[in-house]
């Protein structure tokens, strides 16, 4: 005697295929593919063409402006603003982290609350809000990066300090120790390596948004990048976009290895 | 016998943890002074900032139906991106996974092709993409299928290494092919894993794509760019709300199915 399938059982598949097929039928009627420019096939021959010819004469010309310069000056706001922003989450995240079991969380809940929507709030528009209170350069990129970081920081942080092990905190409050010697000797100890570890975490993040935010004049590589994309002078784009290759690349690299000492 | 364990000196003083702060502050430092950190400025400036964040608190609910047109375009934008990066995610990520492929060349040239992709900010993407396609969706969805092709390949190969090997030897002593053998026993294996990272990568792409306009690359993003060229912070905060309301609710929707999948 074979087992009867439900109508579920037996169609489910069939019934999410035309379901995402439903979706997706609806999703290309909403963009017009004829929205590609009648020269595109020119550009693209002319990004190639300027790709495997580089600027190389862009890398260092001694005036600051230079690529070198630049990356290094977006390396510097990803590090300043990643961690400022790593200081200031902790406090937040000790707000958000639900440590106790049972009941309402309201305390947790808010601070989960505030971090999404301190995560959710665009990047660009934070830098623009920072460059019209302290004018245009790379201090508006600082202070995007380390705000907008404090809404994943804080979130990841507190996600630490929920999965910590609570025994050695017990052991304190049993011997008598206070609440501020179970922050001292088991929480903070607790904690540090994965915080360390998420920054750099973050910093790797932190560096490519840096290398963006120069497109609406928070400083960085994305200032010439942006003009030179704008003027089609692709021997120069394609010397920015391989620097930022390089740098993103030793970046990764240099933070996966320090990370993987850390565990 | 029972003596304290002598700790030497390099940790009995914490040397490694001062250098280790010493060179991060150093950094630090370096970094303020390059990017010309500036507390007073902040200070002076932050009634700037307040003052537009105020205006935010009052938000022009008037253009609300303004932004359902674009808002709907993003979602479009990404599903499309999604799709197009996934399908094209799926044989370069057989090619990079370690026990299908064990030409090591092979592997290695596809994982740097594909490390290369992710290296690029989706921003970035966007500005060149809207060069070469012209403004408008179009370049949107480029860039969202080169972004989550980079991201998708790797999460897929990661998932096609750990799948059991079993079936992969019963396929190939039976004589298949090695098209046969990817399709019959390595798919099935990863189908799940598959879809669980599809849904992922598009809560990702739906976050990215809300600003893609900003450059003109459709969606959302452009009534963000329009509305900050004009001052207008009352319809930025709407922008800003419509979008924080379309991620919340794509990241419970993808959420919810992910944990069916499992």
């Amino acid at each position: 005697m074979t087992i009867k399938k439900t109508f579920w059982q037996k169609y489910e598949a069939w019934i999410w295929a035309a379901v995402f097929v439903l979706i997706y039928i609806w999703a290309f009627s909403g963009i017009p593919v004829t929205g590609i420019q009648a020269v595109a096939g020119e550009v693209t021959k002319s990004i190639l063409n300027g790709l495997f010819h580089p600027d190389f004469s862009y890398v260092y010309t001694g005036d600051g402006e230079d690529l070198v310069s630049l990356l290094l000056q977006t390396l510097a706001i990803a590090f300043a603003g990643t961690l400022a922003s790593a200081i200031f989450s902790i406090p937040f995240a000790f707000w958000a982290a639900r440590t106790k079991k049972g009941g309402l969380h309201v305390t947790s809940s808010t601070g989960k609350l505030f971090l999404t929507i301190v995560r959710t709030f665009p990047e660009i528009v934070m830098a623009i809000m920072f460059i019209k209170a302290v004018g245009p350069g790379p201090f508006a990129g600082v202070l995007a990066v380390s705000f907008h970081s404090i809404g994943m920081l804080g979130k990841l942080f507190a996600e630490a300090v929920e999965e910590i092990d609570r025994r050695p905190a017990e052991a304190i409050i049993a011997a008598g120790g206070t609440q501020f010697d179970v922050l001292v000797h088991a929480t903070i100890p607790a904690v540090i390596p994965e915080f360390i570890s998420l920054t750099l975490y973050r910093f790797e993040i932190a560096v490519r948004s840096a290398s963006i935010l120069g497109l609406v004049g928070a400083g960085g590589i994305g200032a010439p990048l942006i003009f030179a994309i704008g003027t089609r002078w692709w021997p120069r784009v394609a010397i920015i976009l391989l620097g930022i290759i390089v740098m993103v690349t030793v970046i990764d690299f240099l933070s996966g290895y320090l990370r993987k000492k850390l565990v | 016998m029972n003596t304290i364990p002598k700790k030497s000196f390099v940790q009995k003083w914490h040397v490694k943890a001062i250098i280790w702060t010493v060179i991060i502050l150093a950094l630090f430092i370096a970094s303020c002074v390059m990017t010309g950190v500036d507390v007073g400025a902040f200070l002076t400036g932050f009634n700037q900032f307040m003052q537009i964040f105020y205006e935010m608190l009052k938000p022009d609910w008037s253009y609300v139906p303004f932004t359902i047109q674009p808002i709907i375009q993003t979602i479009q934008m990404a599903l499309i991106g999604t799709l197009i990066g996934s399908i094209v995610a799926v044989p370069f990520s057989v090619l990079a996974a370690r026990n299908i492929v064990t030409n090591t060349l092979v592997r290695g040239v596809i994982r740097f092709i594909l490390n290369l992709v992710r290296t690029l900010p989706d921003l970035m993407l966007a500005a060149i993409f809207v060069a070469v396609v012209g403004i408008g969706p179009m370049a949107g969805v480029l860039t969202l299928a080169i972004f989550s092709f980079g991201m998708i390949s790797k999460l897929f190969y990661e998932a096609i290494e750990t799948i059991d090997m079993g079936p992969i030897e019963a396929l190939t002593a039976a004589g298949a092919t090695k098209t046969q053998v990817v399709w019959f026993a390595v798919l099935p294996q990863v189908y799940n894993h598959f879809l669980s990272y599809f849904l992922y990568t598009f809560e990702i792409n739906v976050r990215a794509s809300t600003i893609l306009g900003y450059l003109g690359a459709g969606g959302i993003g452009e009534l963000l760019q329009r509305s900050l060229g004009q001052f207008r912070y009352d319809r930025t905060a709407i922008v800003v709300i419509g979008t924080f309301i379309v991620v919340v609710v794509v990241d419970t929707l993808s959420n919810q199915l992910r944990e069916r999948l499992q």
